[in-house]
């Protein structure tokens, strides 16, 4: 990815007009042209199917009259990330969000989509080391940036300390949340909000369990806070 | 979520002119707000500009103050040192906000320009003058327990939804925008506006204008504590909070920063509660007059009355705690 001009790539709404001046890329690898041409062969596929919606609407039709054009309609941008220390060099539209990359994209379904608004940290993972909301962080605007899952903490069978300590204090019930609790847990403790029950529960807030598994969670972390494991 | 264009800017110039050639473009940061908004089709922009990778993430100090980068994220922000140590309001109000991982993700600039959290706003079947102008306000007659007690009017009665503002309001700070060929700085307290007739605006930025820092001037304020009422303990939007910035000597308040959150379009700073308080001995019944001069003018709706028992009992016991 270019550093030094902006980018622009080109991905009208639906129903939008084209613009040529932006389909001007300065970002012209033959990995794009290739996932290009592969949008091209999609939209031919796609495109018995969009029949009827372009007999319908004006500025398709007006666009199907240039390829070019209405070929960047499935154009993808790529991504590169690394995800659990695997690096992966995606293609995917800009509306995606890391939680739907994760779990639609790449098949790590182990993190959750409970409420897809930020309330309820189902889909907590880590960014650069840092715990955010999958859900509302636009995959496109993490590029370059490393992504931890609840796939990528255990070592081999070795289960990470946090995970040991949900399963022994019994800090779930359905399980749904618990993939967001225990990548949260890990970072409340690396940030230094572990120190008592009270600081747990109030660094904890993000993550909502509907079966009211709190005080086993708390006891959980606090477990692994004062064993002083590294997290 | 609709289909939008997807800029990535390596300039605060390049952001802001890719900002003024499109109409309906907005920037990104973190996003917590307006993808949450994108995902309800409350807005839906034809294009995102990424501000993400812009150099706007420093945390400075000089003769001046501290200058604080538009894209510092809140938890950084908060557990800084500069921050900790000489503007421990401002920490306090952060951490009260949102939940630690938005913390992570939400930036200071984009905290800045979150929108309400008004139901009706965010409900496209209702009317909502923010939203949708001329459309009516949902909340005038209906469920306004939420709602503004100052400076509302029958356009909008929402109020604004931020933690870190209240303690700005309080700490006197300035805005720095970028136009990218032109920089000027906003004094806090106009950078976000009231509703009057036009309350799809939030607040007084030109169009292409981007946030690139918010500065905090030296003060002399030794007591400071932020407080916030809300629904649940942790990770709700205040019914009211209560930034207080105090200068005490020997028992006496020498100046005062005083705003309330909650309560109306924008951070409420209590100007008059300030004066009152300047050059008085420290005392509950100081307290308690302050807090009923903080109540003057308050306009309530059908559900929100009870805001001003607790706005006064809120001043009471923030002004307590500060000085304790």
């Amino acid at each position: 990815m270019q550093a030094d001009s902006t980018l622009y790539i080109y991905f009208p709404a639906p129903g939008k007009k084209c613009n040529l001046e932006t389909h001007t890329s300065t970002m012209h690898t033959e990995e794009q042209n290739n996932s290009q041409q592969e949008s091209r062969r999609n939209f031919i596929k796609k495109s018995t199917a969009l029949a009827a919606l372009a007999a319908a609407s004006p500025i398709i039709v007006k666009a199907a009259e240039n390829d070019e054009k209405i070929a960047s309609y499935f154009e993808k941008i790529p991504l590169m990330l690394e995800i659990n220390g695997k690096p992966y060099s995606l293609s995917i539209e800009p509306r995606t969000t890391l939680l739907d990359l994760l779990r639609e994209q790449i098949g790590l379904t182990g993190t959750k989509k409970g409420c897809d608004h930020g309330q309820c940290g189902c889909c907590t993972v880590h960014v650069d080391g840092r715990r955010i909301n999958s859900c509302l962080s636009l995959a496109v605007t993490n590029h370059g940036k490393k992504i931890t899952t609840i796939e990528g903490l255990a070592n081999g069978d070795k289960l990470h300390p946090m995970q040991e300590a949900f399963m022994k204090h019994d800090g779930f019930q359905c399980g749904y949340c618990t993939p967001g609790q225990i990548m949260s847990a890990i970072g409340c403790i690396r940030e230094g909000h572990a120190n008592s029950p009270e600081d747990i529960r109030e660094y904890m807030s993000g993550n909502i369990c509907r079966c009211g598994a709190y005080p086993n969670i708390v006891d959980a972390i606090f477990e692994v806070k004062n064993g002083g494991q590294a997290v | 979520m609709i289909n939008f264009e997807y800029t990535r800017a390596s300039t605060v110039k390049s952001a802001t002119e890719a900002r003024i050639k499109h109409k309906t473009s907005q920037f990104i940061a973190g996003g917590t707000n307006l993808v949450d908004l994108m995902k309800k089709g409350v807005t839906a922009p034809e294009r995102l500009i990424d501000i993400n990778t812009l150099p706007l993430k420093d945390v400075r100090s000089d003769a001046t103050g501290v200058s604080i980068g538009a894209l510092v994220p809140n938890s950084v922000a908060a557990e800084h040192e500069l921050i900790q140590s000489k503007y421990p309001l401002l920490a306090m109000a952060l951490n009260a906000g949102a939940s630690a991982q938005l913390r992570n993700m939400a930036t200071v600039g984009g905290n800045m320009m979150q929108r309400t959290r008004c139901p009706y706003f965010y409900d496209i079947t209702m009317p909502c003058n923010k939203r949708n102008p001329g459309s009516g306000c949902g909340a005038l007659e209906g469920y306004n327990r939420m709602h503004a007690l100052f400076g509302a009017s029958d356009q909008c009665i929402a109020v604004h939804p931020s933690d870190m503002c209240v303690a700005l309001a309080a700490l006197n700070a300035a805005v720095h925008v970028s136009s990218g060929t032109k920089e000027r700085k906003i004094p806090f307290a106009d950078f976000h506006r009231l509703p009057g007739d036009t309350p799809e605006l939030d607040n007084n930025l030109q169009t292409g204008e981007l946030i690139t820092a918010v500065h905090l001037p030296v003060n002399n304020f030794n007591k400071a504590y932020y407080l916030k009422i809300r629904d649940r303990l942790s990770y709700a939007f205040a019914l009211v909070s209560v930034a207080i910035s105090l200068e005490v000597k020997n028992g006496i308040i020498q100046s005062a920063g005083i705003a309330m959150g909650g309560v109306a379009h924008k951070p409420w700073r209590l100007h008059e509660v300030e004066k009152f308080l300047t050059g008085k001995s420290l005392s509950k019944e100081l307290f308690t007059e302050a807090a009923a001069i903080a109540m003057n003018g308050a306009k309530t709706y059908q559900h929100n009355a009870f805001k001003i028992k607790l706005g006064k009992a809120a001043i009471i016991e923030a002004l307590t705690k500060a000085t304790s």
